[in-house]
């Protein structure tokens, strides 16, 4: 698309990620999101106050089990990982107007498909299995997607709806593939389960970092490349900003939609595919609940770009990894993160209260409207 | 001839705007008959259960159509479902006071509609997020408090009606029902009424489809976009009560199970009317329970795994949206804030 703009003796690359460093709305928006995190804490502390828990105990607790040592920082990062690839999901349909809340469905068929080539394939080296793997669930993932996005290209149902309905179908047809058909039978295995994946389809550590950490930070690269430099990715936002001005302009409004669902999908269904090739080792029911939904708060603390997913991510992978450490520590129990997180949420939303506090003007940039009525596009 | 004049009387209006739903509405009562004289236990029983699941689903799609026709979307019907539902057990743990914790449920999603307000007309934050933050907060909060082992004391049962309820057929399903269900039922005329026949329905509408238009004349769209999503929310919480004082008689995680969203469904499928939203939480009802009685009859000599059931309301939600699709049109200012000049 660049192609005439050619600067010489200045590399490009680095001119732009200068332009963006010395960018005065980032840091502003960075101070903004961070503000949302520390006032999200500080009500999460009063309402551990309110039920007799010690919050700076809590706190601290919760903090040592994140980042307290090597091993922690790998398990928050290995909490991370999925996360990561949800909040791209939800991010990269927001980017088209549509709420993907359906994230969590598509992630367990991600999971449970990747699982099922993992244990039913042998004698594979693990330069093949692996990556089959790994794209047999994030394609799992796309498919599952093509129904709410051509729902609502060809009959206008709001993808909320069915997301949300095809989660429940999701979580059902896994439960039975794992307690039926593609049931672990080893002897004295009496829960819903599938079998353990074959050694060459795991994915492994670089010491303490997770390799599936590593993949979702190369896919929070590519999903910036489209979005930012592609043709493809032109289409999905302007999509986004004005649907009426996009099919005017010529652009193939369904299509674009439908694309953008499945690219969500297949995001999310690499995060199932990971969780089970690089954390669980099997398909378990039970075991990726929430991934999906936890997406929704990564991407908008992360103000839906793609880079600002992966510190979200992180921090709500260290509440998660470091709950555990919190409810065996102080003995308050782990859902005070989900509390937390739908702070978070509310103020990051809520960026007038932020604002306004900081003395600051409204949000740059383009806006992009999920609440559009129920039977329009 | 004198006939031709009574074309226009009232009531030849009435059939001839309604045709399609009366002649629905007579073959749905010839089957019925049909099979209470074939099968009456089965056809009671399945009557009895579609009642009773229909009560949440229609409470929450009138909860979601005040917010609508008032142009503000509610996704956190769900939420305010499940915290009500924990606020209200909590009640009946503590006091055993039933009527108390009724009043305990509908406050609370009361105070949920008051805080989805705030975020959609003051904030303006983008109402589905609004929702999305109502709905990860009472997963958070419902289970942060809930502790096992606590055991509510007494539910509501039913109130027979006399007379009506030695009706064959009609009485045992319609007139032998706890006070929820009732309620839930008069509802849907109230709101009818209310929203049709009353100026403050008109006003209502008329911030919903053109708020510039309504602020002209002097109706204050704030107020009544506050107030209508505030009683919606006490509606989306009987329903929460429903469930741990009638219905199941005590609480579980994440125990609404998406019924907040079948709600939303079932109103879009009944076009934003209170009784087009009965209608269709009556059909969705019927089909989970027909669904669940086949199970019943017949789980032992055709083995269908119990999934399969469990994906049924759900597939058939998808298959309803889809088929209606593009002819629902939803109310012109719906989801979009209103700023005052």
């Amino acid at each position: 698309m660049d192609s005439n703009q050619k600067v010489p003796n200045q590399p490009k690359f680095l001119r732009s990620i200068l332009d963006v460093l010395l960018n005065e709305n980032l840091w502003r928006t960075i101070l903004v999101q961070v503000m949302a995190v520390l006032l999200a804490l500080l009500i999460g502390a009063i309402i551990l106050l309110i039920s007799g828990a010690n919050p700076i105990e809590a706190y601290a607790a919760l903090f040592r089990g994140a980042f307290g040592s090597p091993t922690a920082i790998g398990r928050t990062l290995e909490k991370a990982t999925p996360l990561i690839f949800s909040g791209l999901a939800v991010a990269f349909a927001f980017k088209a107007g549509m709420f993907n809340i359906g994230a969590q469905g598509q992630l367990l068929f991600g999971a449970i498909t990747a699982a099922f080539l993992g244990f039913a394939l042998h004698g594979l080296p693990p330069f093949i299995h692996m990556p089959l793997a790994l794209i047999g669930g994030a394609l799992a993932g796309g498919a599952y997607a093509i129904i709410p996005g051509a729902l609502k290209a060809y009959r206008g149902v709001h993808e909320v709806i069915t997301t949300i309905m095809l989660n429940y179908i999701a979580i059902n047809v896994t439960d039975y593939l794992a307690n039926g058909p593609w049931k672990d039978t080893s002897p004295g295995n009496v829960v819903a389960r599938t079998p353990v994946i074959d050694p060459a389809a795991a994915i492994g550590k670089l010491g303490p970092v997770p390799i599936g950490f590593i993949i979702a930070i190369l896919a929070a690269f590519v999903v910036w490349w489209l979005l930012g430099k592609t043709t493809t990715g032109f289409e999905i936002r302007m999509v986004g900003l004005n649907p009426s001005a996009a099919r005017y302009a010529g652009i193939k409004v369904a299509r674009t939609l439908i694309l953008t669902m499945v690219i969500s999908g297949i995001l999310a269904g690499l995060g199932g595919a990971v969780e089970t090739l690089g954390v669980v080792g099997r398909y378990q029911p039970g075991f990726n609940v929430g991934l999906g939904f936890d997406g929704i708060t990564v991407a908008m603390l992360g103000k839906t770009h793609p880079f600002g997913v992966i510190p979200a991510a992180i921090l709500v992978g260290a509440m998660k990894a470091g709950s555990s450490e919190m409810q065996f520590a102080s003995g308050v129990a782990k859902e005070i993160t989900d509390v937390i997180q739908a702070l978070i949420l509310f103020f990051v939303a809520a960026d007038v209260i932020m604002r306004s506090l900081l003395r600051m003007g409204k949000a740059g940039g383009e806006e992009v409207k999920l609440s559009t009525g129920w039977g329009k596009q | 001839m004198q006939k031709s004049m009574t074309t226009y009387s009232p009531w030849n209006r009435f059939f001839n705007r309604n045709r399609g739903i009366l002649i629905g509405g007579l073959a749905v009562f010839v089957i019925v008959l049909f099979f209470y004289i074939w099968i009456p236990m089965e056809t009671v029983a399945v009557l009895n259960a579609t009642v009773r699941i229909s009560t949440p689903l229609v409470l929450g799609a009138l909860c979601g159509l005040m917010g609508e026709r008032a142009a503000v979307i509610n996704i956190g019907i769900e939420g305010q479902m499940l915290m009500s539902a924990f606020i209200a057990f909590l009640f009946n743990v503590w006091t055993g006071n039933l009527p108390l914790s009724i009043l305990a449920g509908v406050l609370t999603g009361a105070l949920l509609g008051l805080l989805l307000a705030f975020m959609a007309v003051t904030l303006k934050i983008d109402q589905i997020i609004g929702g999305t933050v109502i709905n990860i907060l009472a997963v958070g909060l419902t289970g942060y408090f809930y502790s096992t082992g606590l055991t509510a004391k007494g539910g509501l049962g039913p109130i027979i009606i006399p007379v009506l309820s030695d009706i064959p057929l009609i009485g045992p399903v319609l007139f032998k029902n706890p006070p929820i269900t009732y309620a839930a039922i008069i509802l849907v005329f109230v709101i009818h009424y209310v929203l049709f026949y009353t100026r403050w329905g008109l006003r209502t509408r008329a911030v919903g489809e053109h708020p510039r238009a309504a602020d002209t004349v002097g109706i204050n769209v704030y107020k009544m976009r506050y107030v209508n999503v505030i009683l919606g929310g006490s509606l989306a919480g009987l329903a929460g009560a429903f469930l741990t004082l009638e219905a199941i008689g005590s609480f579980e995680r994440l125990m609404t199970n998406g019924r907040g969203f079948i709600a939303l469904a079932c109103m879009i499928f009944g076009r934003w009317t209170p009784l087009g939203s009965w209608g269709a939480a009556l059909f969705f009802a019927l089909f989970t329970a027909l669904a669940t009685q086949i199970s019943f009859m017949f789980g032992e000599t055709v083995n269908i795994p119990h999934q399969v059931w469990g994906i049924l309301p759900y597939l058939f939600t998808i298959l309803v949206l889809a088929g209606v699709g593009k002819r629902v049109r939803s109310p012109a200012a719906d989801g979009v804030p209103y700023t005052k000049e």
